[in-house]
């Protein structure tokens, strides 16, 4: 195919010149790329603190603290305020007990700890079953409640909570998250 | 222990060929004699258990400190070619028989989606060195179990009268299909 | 041949998926609805024209012993790209194809028609073979997602027309192999009656 000789030279100069061209190039494109990447991030995690927390006029994002879990790790909790006054926390929590494994969840709480609403951020449920938890008919009984005298548990363990048919697994799983996220607030002394 | 499920979930819940479609050409190519397929199934359990090694530390120790996480693709292509031309040259050396037997399919590991899936994987899921080597040699496992089973199926079905136009691809993927309907079963075993 | 056939061979005759059978891992894997698996074939031809075209370019300069890493830095540097720009500008879709932007890499077509055709051929006649096998492949990924949308989830390209669910088993793991298999049955049938 090639009319250039395979001599060693050749081979090491050919490969070594076109691996540096690639990384240049790519090395541009990553360059042209991280503004938007970066923008598109942050926008998720705006559009998910928006839908979980009452109306807010600060920027929950710049004022993003960190709560110990008591687990050994933390959670991103963002607060939202209005002139200045705290109507709700944004936490990004999380449960690996999925069906499918890591589930990403926010939730956002008033400050004497009842729910505002939940959004998820990241799963793979199954479609059909797990996935359901993304549905109002599911999320939507969370509203309103607090965890300090609303159980997170499903009802086959003894809770309140009405699990997805045929997706205990993954019902579970988004209780663990909510818990989670409470534990951690209440931990911190948040009101 | 951490590490039985991590082998539990690789090799029966979330397969790697029947659960996440990693590795299907060889699956299809290699699966008609389980002679063939055991020995193709050794070679990449070799493959991946090294390239998951590499790329590991590649990421560790090069790609991160350095911010070019860019390039991930390419360095571990790149590696696993290599890992792959050395298998076969060892191969060659020590079992000709079987050399011969995987044909072009040795050199196909390369572009067997299983390694390179599973090298990214373990980054994704932010296993440390030890669980990401464990991780991928479970898949190379799960990975063998699923073609052995499709070449012992096949063997059988020489014997079977099968529609002309079902030969060969089509009904392999039947049979593929309802093996993976077989091991969504196995998502109930671990709690 | 002319560049008309060289276009169209794609499609039926030299179809990646259906009749040459490479490519299988991504198509069982994003094929569950229309638009994952459209987006996928669209990312897709976008490296095999590029890379078919640079191949085509540099053929005379890759000594012949190392083309294939040669030709493995030219696909992940333009799999790398496309990953790069699916993320920053559509990063729902970017996240929905997830580990299989990467393995655009591997995906034997690619490898495939740099070896077999792009090595070997003048560079717009590569772009015309990369353009028609990508769009093939799209195709065959539309037609397959499409299939497995409105039987799973009662919905095509996202707009649902049935309401609760569908057969669930074509959107999950098994309903992938067995409607693939029947696809390529049917493209077999079709091809040689």
């Amino acid at each position: 195919m090639a009319k250039t000789e395979s001599s060693f030279k050749n081979m090491v100069l050919s490969l070594t010149l076109i691996s540096l061209v690639a990384s240049a190039g790519l090395g541009f494109v990553y360059e042209f790329t991280k503004k938007p990447i970066e923008l598109s991030n942050l926008n998720k995690k705006v559009n998910a603190i928006k839908q979980v927390v009452p109306e807010f006029n600060n920027n929950p994002y710049n004022e993003m603290f960190r709560l110990p879990t008591g687990e050994g790790d933390s959670l991103d909790i963002y607060p939202a305020k209005k002139d200045s006054v705290v109507v709700g926390y944004a936490v990004t929590t999380y449960t690996n007990k999925g069906f499918s494994g890591h589930i990403t969840i926010m939730a956002g709480f008033k400050p004497d700890g009842s729910i505002v609403n939940i959004t998820v951020l990241q799963h793979k449920e199954t479609p059909g079953l797990g996935t359901k938890m993304t549905d109002p008919k599911f999320k939507d009984q969370f509203i309103d409640k607090n965890p300090s005298d609303f159980k997170l548990k499903v009802r086959k363990d003894g809770g309140p909570v009405d699990a997805i048919t045929a997706a205990t697994i993954s019902s579970r799983a988004f209780c663990d998250a909510i818990q989670r996220a409470y534990n951690t607030i209440q931990k911190g002394g948040l009101k | 222990m951490e590490y039985i499920l991590i082998v539990i979930s690789a090799v029966f819940i979330n397969n790697v060929v029947l659960a996440q479609f990693l590795g299907i050409c060889p699956f299809l190519g290699v699966s008609n004699k389980v002679e063939t397929a055991l020995g193709m199934a050794g070679a990449v359990t070799f493959v991946i258990v090294l390239a998951t090694m590499a790329t590991y530390l590649i990421q560790t120790y090069v790609l991160n400190p350095l911010g070019i996480g860019f390039m991930q693709t390419i360095t571990f292509i790149l590696v696993i070619a290599a890992l792959v031309q050395m298998v076969e040259i060892i191969l060659k050396k020590v079992s000709k028989g079987l050399y011969q037997a995987l044909g072009i399919f040795l050199p196909l590991i390369t572009t067997n989606c299983a390694v390179l899936g599973v090298a990214i994987l373990v980054i994704k899921k932010e296993y440390n060195l030890i669980e990401g080597v464990v991780f991928g040699a479970s898949t190379a496992i799960g990975f063998g179990l699923a073609l052995v089973i499709l070449a012992g199926i096949r063997e059988q079905l020489e014997l079977a009268d099968i529609p002309k136009g079902m030969k060969g691809v089509p009904i392999s993927l039947v049979i593929a299909g309802i093996l993976a309907l077989a091991f969504m079963g196995f998502t109930g075993i671990v709690k | 041949m002319n560049q008309f056939k060289n276009f169209t061979k794609g499609f039926i005759k030299e179809n990646p998926i259906l009749v040459l059978v490479l490519g299988t891992c991504p198509t069982l894997a994003t094929t569950s609805s229309s638009l994952n698996g459209l987006g996928m074939g669209i990312a897709t031809t976008f490296v095999l024209i590029g890379s078919n075209v640079v191949v085509s370019l540099l053929s005379n300069v890759i000594p012949d012993k190392v083309r294939i890493p040669a030709f493995v830095v030219i696909i992940a540097s333009f799999v790398t790209i496309v990953d790069l720009l699916m993320q920053a500008y559509v990063p729902g879709l970017y996240e929905k194809l997830g580990i299989f932007i990467p393995l655009i890499v591997v995906n034997c077509i690619v490898l495939g028609r740099a070896e077999a055709y792009a090595s070997k051929n003048s560079v717009f006649s590569s772009f015309i073979d990369g353009f028609g096998m990508g769009l093939g492949f799209t195709v065959a990924l539309g037609v397959l997602g499409a299939f497995r949308e409105i039987v799973g989830s009662g919905s095509i390209f996202g707009y649902k027309f049935i309401p609760g669910d569908g057969i669930l088993v074509f959107i999950l793991a098994p309903g992938a192999f067995i409607a693939l298999g029947y696809l390529i049955a049917i493209v077999n049938k079709i091809k040689k009656p």
